[in-house]
């Protein structure tokens, strides 16, 4: 039987829907078949979970709405303190957070200003333009900033802002991709130069502490290595890491964390060299955007050919790659300096030579990190 | 009626889904945890919020239908609110003094508890059902939460036929249980 098919019968078994002798049947089945029985526990728990939430949002609704009728006819008061007892409240509530924030809105005008000055008088030499991305939009922080004091200041919102447990507000990042299980990542130097802390999170959206464990400015590179017990990887890495570089015109794709989601993106090797004619890296044609920086760069059979690193900032889809042979040089410096790395293994053979591109992509996902530094 | 009687009529409407009895209870008992709320370092939004949790955690109660009457719906009410307010202000560390307790309160920790459960429950199913995108964030709604026909939903979605629906439906179903499964499991 197919699953699809399978599944509608497990779904008719558990609303009762099935004649007596069908579902006889289907009970000798699934007497027989330990994966059947498995299935009808489960989907008899996932189904009575979305009848519970269902139930759940229209109680919540019902709520709302008779909280609003209430209030209206003002059987209820919904208003909470009035006049001058309220200002007291609020006050007392958002003295701190006046404090801070205030504090916070003054040293953020400071640095935009100083950022600014330190930034117009250079004349913008430079057209290469490294794909680290900001997390944050300053200005939205400074609007978010001066809306909060407003709050504050006008005593109208009594609505609480919840004290969340102290985490890290990290600012800048790009992509990372796993080349050892045991959470050995690979990125660009420069999404993570002057990092204090480090995070790496993946499709699931699960985050994970990461250290530098080694960089190779020359060649923009670093390997990272994810600190974190509750780190397992998906299983087998399903791409292997190149030495070899393309062939010009070679069709190639992407995998990077340009917003919050990952983002594919295929093209083609334009150049046998990058940007100034560096042999380093090479000239790849394809869509490329802030936080890509660190995405491999894989062709058709699967293997890691590269790392994007940078775009030119003036030409639309020209983007550039380091070649993936200086990730093999770098674990092997790292092999030389110390010999607890002695146990990394990169994939050498890729696992998804024939399979379709979604397929591929598909197994991939999972071994692609976004990087968030602050 | 007696009042034990109207409050077990209550009761009973609240578990059958009675809009008219849950707005009595609602009248009966907000202003009471408003001011407990208020008077102990919240905010009007919060008191909304921690009574309509103590609603649903009335709701469990009265379905359960082993709710016995040992005290008033407000004595309980209270008593479910005064418990989850004193474990948020734990949560945000603001500061205040102990709540004092009304007379004759009930203890309801254990009510609390199985609620908070089963909230996380209901947060994973929703992070999961939030993340599936659309079409399928409608399409397993449809099929599931308002428990609408294949027929129906294939033509509102612009399937061409009922078997299209269903593969699609099938495909989104398989990514959702997915998701919800893998926080389920690790949950527990």
């Amino acid at each position: 039987m197919e699953d699809i098919q399978l599944l509608e019968a497990v779904e008719r078994y558990i609303r009762g829907e099935m004649k007596p002798d069908e579902r006889v049947y289907f009970e000798q089945l699934r007497k027989s078949d330990p994966e059947v029985d498995q299935l009808v526990v489960e989907h008899t728990l996932f189904i009575h979970q979305m009848n519970e939430v269902g139930e759940l949002r229209k109680f919540r609704s019902t709520l709302n709405e008779i909280h609003t009728d209430l209030a209206e006819k003002g059987s209820i008061n919904s208003d909470g303190l009035k006049g001058k007892a309220k200002i007291v409240y609020l006050w007392k509530r958002y003295r701190r957070v006046a404090t801070i924030a205030a504090t916070i809105a003054g040293i953020t005008t400071l640095t935009i200003s100083l950022l600014v000055w330190s930034v117009t008088p250079k004349v913008p030499e430079d057209e290469f333009t490294k794909l680290s991305r900001d997390l944050k939009d300053q200005q939205k922080i400074t609007a978010k900033l001066s809306e909060n004091i407003n709050i504050v200041a006008n005593k109208v919102n009594n609505s609480i802002a919840k004290t969340e447990p102290p985490a890290i507000n990290y600012k800048t990042g790009g992509t990372g991709f796993i080349i050892d299980t045991k959470g050995y990542l690979v990125t660009n130097a420069h999404v993570i130069e002057g990092a204090k802390n480090i995070a790496v999170e993946g499709t699931n959206g699960k985050e994970f502490k990461a250290v530098v464990v080694y960089t190779d400015k020359k060649n923009d590179l670093a390997i990272l290595k994810i600190k974190d017990e509750a780190f397992k990887a998906s299983g087998q890495i399903p791409y292997s890491i190149s030495k070899l570089s393309a062939e010009l015109a070679a069709p190639i794709f992407t995998l990077g964390y340009p917003r919050n989601d990952i983002v594919y993106g295929e093209g083609y090797k334009s150049s046998k060299t990058g940007f100034h004619n560096d042999t380093s890296s090479y000239q790849i044609q394809i869509s490329a955007n802030s936080g890509n920086s660190g995405s491999p760069i894989l062709n058709k059979n699967g293997e890691v050919i590269g790392v994007l690193n940078g775009r030119q900032a003036n030409a639309e889809g020209i983007a550039f790659a380091i070649h993936a042979k200086y990730i093999h040089s770098a674990i092997e410096e790292m092999k030389k300096k110390d010999t607890t790395y002695i146990r990394i293994k990169m994939p050498v053979v890729s696992n998804i030579k024939n399979a379709d591109r979604e397929q591929q992509v598909k197994k991939i996902e999972d071994f692609i990190f976004m990087v968030k530094v602050n | 009626m007696s009042p034990d009687t109207k409050e077990k009529e209550l009761l009973k409407g609240l578990a059958l889904g009675d809009k008219k009895a849950v707005e009595t209870i609602y009248k009966d008992n907000y202003n009471m945890v408003q001011s407990l709320v208020i008077n102990n370092n919240g905010s009007a939004q919060e008191a909304k919020d921690i009574f309509q949790e103590a609603m649903i955690v009335l709701l469990e109660k009265a379905r359960s239908g082993n709710f016995e009457l040992n005290c008033q719906i407000k004595t309980y009410v209270y008593s479910v609110c005064r418990r989850i307010w004193l474990k948020k202000l734990q949560q945000y560390s603001r500061y205040s003094n102990e709540i004092e307790n009304m007379v004759g309160a009930v203890p309801v920790d254990e009510d609390v508890e199985e609620y908070e459960k089963r909230d996380e429950e209901f947060v994973m199913m929703e992070k999961a059902i939030g993340s599936l995108g659309e079409p399928c964030k409608s399409l397993i709604e449809a099929f599931y939460i308002q428990k609408r026909n294949m027929q129906d939903i294939a033509s509102q979605f612009g399937y061409t036929n009922a078997d299209n629906a269903k593969n699609q439906k099938y495909k989104c179903l398989m990514r959702l249980k997915k998701l919800f499964f893998a926080q389920y499991k690790n949950g527990k």
